[in-house]
């Protein structure tokens, strides 16, 4: 299993050929308290950097963008009622959503722990 | 607002204090101040509900305008100081008693809002204290310095420390703190001691919460934060909080909610067209301001409760049927609530309590009521008279 990050504070945990997709703790930290998740369709066909969600905090909302090409499988409905899920447990209880991988290639391109790491020093 | 290079930022006496405290500083009306501490804005703002916040708002512009040559005549000298403020605003300050606030707006030839202000009358005979908002403070002090010419001297005080103390515990706090200030009614103010030193308190805020504003040099300060903050009911407050308890207050935010084009009519700020102002219609716009009044309208601000995403600035309002009929200007979550909520402008026909719109947010159309405001009810100190 690995995980990989976007520039954009995204994370990606690769199990198989699907990617669990969510906010890494340094994004719910800047944002503050989340309000509002708008999630994607079950079946929604996105490109690599597409609008996937909208994260809103009291002040603003905020884009999230598929890590990777390929279709939502699963979204996390808990979040519609709770999203203060994403605050308290971002890597956890806080996922977004499951999206099936198109290409794997593409995983390569992202940051590694290291990398996303020295990102936000 | 665009984004100002953070060198070029103004500080407040207060700003080694919100970086020490962990406060995230963002630019606003040109000064570096904390949109939030670590806490957050939920919680800041829930605190400020139930016990007392402390806003660093020294960033907004606070000013005496006295006359020149008073005649020692107190209520001649009042009349004289009115005299050089009144054509510029439409509320009535020559029937404010001494010690007595009131909320106003500047306006243009067109009745449109140049600025929301307090003027109030000092104790002082002949001296007005007059506090603008941080964005159009130096248009507003040079248009009110040149209304007095050389008949009065306009002083500003935005070189200090303005906080304001906030929530239903904030008049304990200041009852330990300046006692003789915490006597004081809504909308009343008056110049106190505090360890030797003049501040200038007034009963009034900007939450819809009963609280106070501290007007207090710069080289106090700091003293004065730090005391506050050692009473366990005060916490400090970011901007972030600010904007999200006057929103449920259904507080219009200037450059938001408010700008040149908006009368006091279309913003349902009528109350602060005062009567004798009205009836001598001898206040700028006063043609436009009083045919809106009788009806001629072509919009009016509301306050709309959401289901769903928050609609921010700028987000459409439609009716029923989908047809566009406004805009939102103030639009966020509301803590207390735990809704969205918003302030917009719509046309006349549907602004009734009770009308169902939509707004739109990222494309798609989400229920929207006109509801009162304010969205959480005012909790005001009002003195029995």
């Amino acid at each position: 299993m690995t995980t990989k990050f976007t520039p954009d504070h995204e994370y990606i945990r690769v199990e198989g050929s699907t990617g669990i997709v969510g906010i890494t703790p340094y994004a719910q930290e800047q944002l503050g308290d989340i309000v509002f998740v708008e999630l994607p369709a079950v079946g929604k066909a996105l490109k690599k950097g597409d609008e996937a969600a909208v994260v809103e905090s009291v002040k603003a909302a905020s884009e999230i963008y598929a890590p990777v090409t390929g279709t939502i499988v699963e979204v996390n409905s808990l979040l519609t009622n709770e999203p203060g899920l994403v605050n308290s447990d971002s890597e956890g209880a806080g996922w977004m959503f499951k999206i099936a991988i198109s290409d794997a290639s593409e995983l390569d391109t992202l940051l590694d722990a290291d990398g996303y790491a020295e990102l936000t020093l | 607002m665009a984004e100002v290079p953070t060198e070029d930022l103004k500080h407040t006496p207060l700003y080694e204090r919100h970086v020490t405290a962990g406060g995230r500083i963002v630019p606003f009306g040109g000064y570096a101040l904390p949109v939030q501490y670590p806490t957050g804005i939920m919680t800041e703002h829930k605190w400020t509900r139930e016990n007392a916040g402390l806003f660093d708002v020294s960033h907004m512009g606070p000013s005496f305008l006295t006359l020149n040559t008073p005649s020692g005549d107190a209520d001649a000298d009042h009349a004289a100081i009115a005299a050089i403020i009144e054509p510029l605003i439409c509320g009535d300050i020559l029937n404010l008693k001494p010690g007595q606030i009131r909320y106003t707006l500047l306006l243009n030839d067109q009745g449109g809002t140049i600025d929301d202000l307090m003027v109030a009358r000092s104790t002082t005979p002949g001296t007005l204290f007059v506090v603008v908002n941080a964005g159009t403070k130096e248009g507003d002090f040079a248009r009110i310095a040149a209304a007095a010419g050389d008949k009065a001297t306009l002083k500003r005080a935005d070189d200090g420390a303005l906080l304001a103390l906030q929530g239903p515990e904030a008049v304990n706090v200041m009852a330990a703190l300046i006692p003789q200030a915490a006597d004081l009614g809504f909308m009343q103010f008056g110049e106190f001691d505090w360890n030797g030193i003049p501040v200038t308190v007034s009963r009034s805020g900007y939450t819809g919460e009963d609280g106070f504003e501290i007007l207090a040099p710069a080289h106090m300060s700091v003293a004065l934060w730090d005391e506050l903050l050692v009473d366990p009911r005060v916490k400090p407050m970011g901007l972030g909080a600010r904007d999200s308890l006057r929103l449920e207050a259904g507080l219009p935010l200037y450059g938001h909610d408010l700008d040149e084009t908006v009368s006091p009519i279309e913003a349902d700020l009528g109350f602060a067209v005062s009567k004798r102002r009205r009836e001598a219609a001898d206040f700028p716009g006063a043609q436009r301001i009083l045919a809106e009044r009788d009806g001629k309208l072509t919009r009016k601000r509301v306050g709309l409760l959401i289901e769903g995403a928050p609609a921010r600035e700028g987000a459409e309002i439609l009716d029923a049927s989908d047809t566009p009929i406004g805009v939102v200007t103030s639009g966020g979550f509301a803590p207390s609530l735990g809704k969205a909520i918003a302030l917009g402008f719509v046309s006349p026909e549907h602004t009734a309590i009770g009308t169902k719109l939509q707004v739109s947010v990222r494309g798609r159309s989400q229920p929207a009521e006109v509801v009162p405001t304010p969205f959480v009810p005012h909790r005001y100190f009002r003195k029995s008279v």
